[in-house]
C-alpha cells in the first residue's frame, strides 16, 4: 500500500443501492483529476465491479455491512519515469473469497456471470489482492 | 433508478429502457425479459437502451439471460440504443456480436 496524497475516502454499506452513488463520485473525481472519457468510464466500472462482488461474495448479499473505499494520488514508475496515477482500495470484513471462483468463465462461452474480474482487470493497470488482519484489500491502480 | 415500459404489438414486444442497469436494478430487467420470453411467448422481444447510459456485468448477464430463452423458445432478441457505454462492456465481453443489434426502432421492428 502506498502512501500518496489522499483524495477521497468513502464509508460505505454493503447495500447495492449506494453503488449509483459511488459511480456518480468516481466518475466525478475521475473527470475532475482530467481523465479522459473513455478512462473515467473504465475506472467507474471498476470501481462498480469490485464493490459488487465483495456485496455477492465476501458479504454473500448480506447488507449494512463495512465497505472502505479510498482514492490517493500515487506515483508509479511508467517507461523509466514518475507518472501520476490514480490508486482505488477497497477494504471490506467479508469472507475470503476463492479467486478461482471470481475468475468465471471463458468469455467465448456465452452465459450470464463471470465477467466482474474480466471487466476489472481490463479496466485497470493494475489488480492486486490480499487478505490483512481480518480484511480483504482489493488494490486497483 | 431503473424504468422499463413495455408496448405490445402483434408478434413483437418493445421495451424501453432506461436509468442505469446494476446489482440493485438488472433483476428487473431480467424477469422483464424472462416474462415476456418465457411466459408470454412473444415471437420477437426488442430492447430499447436509448435511456440505459451504464451497466455492469450483472446488466449483461441478464441479457444474456434473455438471450438464451429467446433461444430455448425460438424468439428473437433485438437490441438498439446502445450508446458507447454498453456497446463498450459488450465490446469487453465480447458478446457484441453474439446479439443481434439493429441501428434504430424502425430496423429492429422491420428486420
Amino acid at each position: 500500500m502506498s502512501g500518496g496524497s489522499l483524495l477521497l475516502r468513502m464509508e460505505l454499506r454493503s447495500n447495492p443501492e449506494s453503488l449509483c452513488v459511488v459511480r456518480n463520485t468516481t466518475g466525478e473525481l475521475t473527470q475532475t483529476l482530467g481523465f479522459p472519457e473513455a478512462e473515467c468510464r473504465a475506472v467507474v466500472l471498476a470501481v462498480d465491479e469490485a464493490l459488487t462482488n465483495i456485496i455477492r461474495h465476501a458479504y454473500q448479499g448480506r447488507t449494512e455491512q463495512p465497505i472502505e473505499a479510498t482514492f490517493r494520488r500515487i506515483q508509479v514508475a511508467r517507461d523509466g519515469l514518475q507518472q501520476p496515477a490514480l490508486e482505488i482500495v477497497l477494504e471490506d470484513r467479508g469472507m475470503t473469497v476463492d479467486r478461482e471462483k471470481l475468475c468465471g468463465r471463458k468469455l467465448e462461452d456465452v452465459r450470464p456471470g463471470g465477467l466482474g474480474l474480466h471487466f476489472i482487470r481490463e479496466s485497470m493497470d493494475t489488480v492486486e489482492f490480499r487478505r490483512k488482519w481480518g480484511r480483504n484489500q482489493l488494490r486497483m491502480v | 433508478m431503473l424504468q422499463i415500459s413495455v408496448r405490445h404489438f402483434e408478434k413483437t414486444t418493445i421495451l424501453d429502457v432506461s436509468g442505469d442497469i446494476d446489482l440493485a436494478s438488472s433483476p428487473e430487467l431480467r424477469k422483464a425479459l424472462l416474462r415476456e420470453l418465457r411466459e408470454r411467448r412473444t415471437p420477437r422481444v426488442v430492447l430499447n437502451l436509448n435511456g440505459v447510459h451504464y451497466t455492469d456485468s450483472s446488466g449483461v448477464a441478464s441479457l444474456v439471460e434473455g438471450l438464451k430463452a429467446s433461444r430455448e423458445v425460438g424468439s428473437r432478441l433485438v437490441l438498439f440504443g446502445l450508446n458507447s457505454a454498453v456497446r463498450e462492456v459488450l465490446q469487453l465481453s465480447k458478446l457484441l456480436r453474439v446479439f443481434e443489434i439493429a441501428d434504430s426502432e424502425e430496423q429492429a421492428v422491420a428486420s
